[in-house]
């Protein structure tokens, strides 16, 4: 499969960027500089890399807490991303919310809430207005594995198929629901297969290997965009770390870990920019470098940075 | 000569004009097209602006209200009918958790109505006769409006439509055919304020929705016996007008505050605990509530009628404070 290479060059760069926040944001965390917990998404890079690349300006997602590469390829900068987390001011919630809860709808993302899987609903009804308005669009909607045992799983894919509406739900098969293996929640060996009871098609694929996902989320769009109803994508991938930083998930098997550590979403990119790129460890250096710049410019930043004021909690609490 | 409409009417007329003057409206709900709804109020509105406008949906509210409050974050105008208020609780999360606070969390407005026909009387039983308001009262971000007239039912209406903010409106489904009055229209209406419903002199009554017509014809009946009720309509929960309960009270002294809901933390709740804090010198008497005695709402015509409060229980209560 031919594959474009700037797409190759922007997806490694992105993979790498996410690991590198997400890696410096669960040292402070682990150093008890970090407030609440760390979420996040060690392993799973390539699902949210990969289809928030797919995404075109006027789509929007809802991405959740392994999702960090929606935001960072929709916008959100180290330093925002950090001041975020630490709860700072000038990042993107301004203190209001934290950790993976952010979101900023003009750079086409929604805040999502903690309750699963609410925002599948909401980022609908943004493209259907969308749509409605004449608009090209369609809306991601990401899903744990977890949280499609939730009733609004379904009553989203029912009312999304009869209203044909541009929604993508994507489920990232991570094998754990925090604590509980998925054996404890999932009847089906396939949720995809789910989607024959609303009439929709589904796609499933490796959630790991960042074009794959590319190229399955791109026809998913397609589809949504074309007017064609909602899909459903199923991404294979493994939650590497435990559900937050305070989680050790010693009741994940050694074995398991170890299976999906050879399946890295970084090294599966490592093999597709060698074949499409001609990668060399020289290049890698010269990434990780300009990526080590970045997050610790960031880190900095927000560490320096102050906290919100006070005097806006009231006020903010109805638009004028 | 302005014509006179009942309230249901009054909502109807509002919704449609709304979806005249503004496409941004949307409305959706159970049975709301051809059926026009289980009381009507969107009745011959679907044929007159078509599905797309007035949407029928599945018994999905949590998806239909998610959605909703997806098409409100892109600038739509949803207006959202639960074919009871009771059903509020399976569309809970996108009300109370997503809409609320979102404005609070990322400053991007959420302009939704969600529309519910509450309160009892009919023998709805335990499942299509509650007064849910309070439940949201006590979550910041959201407005709630209870109107108990039909001028209200339209102006508050069109005001809640035109609010950029998340927007509860509890109709009240004994007035719906009981009440009538001029259709009023303004979109630029304020979405607050009290309003005196009947001047006096010796105890202020507080009260909403259904259960104001019951106190106005309390005090039409302590009127005989000499006492003097000052009775006043909240109309929009929140924002509450405090200051005009607080006139009134200064003035009188003595306050009753009655509504359907159940006291327990709720409206009442709130109003005795401000009352004493801040009028604790101009009370002459303890202040006194009257609402639902603290039980599921019973189907049994009897049981329900000594469930609810009435014009009697609310008389009683003032003839209490009157004594102080």
């Amino acid at each position: 499969m031919k594959h474009d290479e700037s797409l190759v060059r922007d997806a490694g760069f992105w993979l790498h960027l996410i690991r590198a926040v997400e890696s410096a944001g669960r040292s402070l965390y682990l150093q008890g500089r970090l407030p609440g917990s760390f979420y996040d998404g060690r392993g799973q890079e390539a699902t949210s890399v990969g289809a928030a690349l797919a995404m075109a300006p006027r789509d929007i997602a809802c991405p959740l807490i392994r999702d960090m590469g929606v935001h960072m390829v929709r916008g959100v900068t180290s330093a925002e991303m950090f001041r975020h987390y630490l709860g700072k001011a000038g990042g993107p919630m301004e203190g209001r919310d934290g950790n993976i809860h952010l979101g900023a709808f003009d750079r086409g993302t929604i805040p999502m809430i903690s309750h699963l899987p609410e925002m599948l609903p909401v980022g609908m009804g943004v493209a259907v207005s969308r749509v409605r308005r004449g608009e090209t669009s369609a809306a991601i909607g990401f899903c744990g594995d977890g949280a499609s045992a939730g009733g609004v799983f379904h009553e989203t894919l029912n009312l999304a198929a009869l209203w044909k509406a541009p929604l993508v739900v994507i489920v990232e098969r991570n094998g754990y629901a925090y604590m509980t293996p998925e054996a404890k929640y999932l009847a089906v060996p396939e949720i995809a297969s789910r989607a024959a009871g609303y009439g929709i098609p589904s796609w499933s694929g490796d959630g790991n290997d960042v074009l794959e996902v590319h190229s399955l989320v791109s026809t998913a769009l397609d589809h949504a965009r074309a007017g064609a109803g909602p899909s459903l994508v199923e991404l294979f991938t493994f939650r590497m770390h435990g559900h937050g930083a305070h989680d050790d998930q010693r009741y994940v098997p050694e074995a398991e870990l170890k299976s999906w550590e050879a399946r890295d979403p970084l090294l599966r990119w490592r093999e597709h920019a060698e074949r499409v790129l001609g990668w060399t460890p020289a290049d890698q250096e010269e990434l990780d470098a300009r990526i080590d710049e970045d997050v610790q410019a960031g880190l900095q930043d927000a560490l320096a940075a102050s906290y919100p004021p006070l005097d806006e909690l009231e006020s903010s609490l109805f638009a004028a | 000569m302005t014509d006179v409409v009942t309230y249901v009417e009054a909502i109807r007329l509002a919704l449609r004009t709304a979806l005249s003057e503004d496409e941004r409206v949307v409305l959706m709900g159970e049975d709301v097209g051809g059926g026009g709804g289980a009381f009507r109020a969107t009745l011959g509105l679907q044929a007159e602006f078509g599905g797309d406008r007035v949407i029928d949906t599945p018994i999905s509210e949590a998806a239909f209200t998610g959605a909703a409050v997806g098409m409100a974050l892109d600038g739509m105008r949803p207006v959202v009918e639960f074919q009871f208020s009771d059903f509020i609780t399976s569309g809970m999360n996108a009300i109370v958790n997503t809409a609320a606070k979102m404005h609070f969390r990322a400053r991007t407005p959420v302009p939704i109505v969600i529309r519910a026909p509450a309160a009892g009387g009919f023998a709805g039983g335990p499942f299509h006769s509650q007064n849910p308001e309070a439940w949201f009262l006590r979550t910041p971000g959201l407005k709630v409006v209870c109107p108990a007239t039909a001028e209200d039912a339209g102006l508050l209406l069109g005001a809640a439509i035109a609010d950029p903010n998340p927007v509860l409106f509890f109709e009240q489904k004994s007035l719906y055919t009981r009440v009538k009055g001029e259709f009023l229209y303004n979109s630029a209406a304020p979405l607050a304020g009290a309003i005196t419903r009947r001047a006096g002199e010796d105890v202020t009554v507080v009260s909403y929705g259904a259960t104001l017509h019951l106190a106005l014809d309390a005090a039409a009946a302590l009127a005989d016996e000499g006492i003097d009720c000052e009775v006043i309509d909240l109309r929009v929960l929140c924002p509450l007008d405090f200051e005009s309960v607080a006139a009134s009270v200064a003035k009188t002294g003595r306050c009753l505050i009655a509504h359907e809901d159940y006291c327990r933390y709720g409206v009442a709740a709130e109003l005795a605990a401000r009352l004493a804090g801040e009028l604790f010198t101009d009370l002459d008497a303890p202040v006194g509530r009257v609402g639902a005695h603290f039980w599921p709402i019973p189907f049994s015509p009897p049981l329900e009628e000594a469930t609810l409060p009435s014009r009697d229980r609310i008389a009683d209560a003032v003839r209490e404070l009157a004594l102080f």
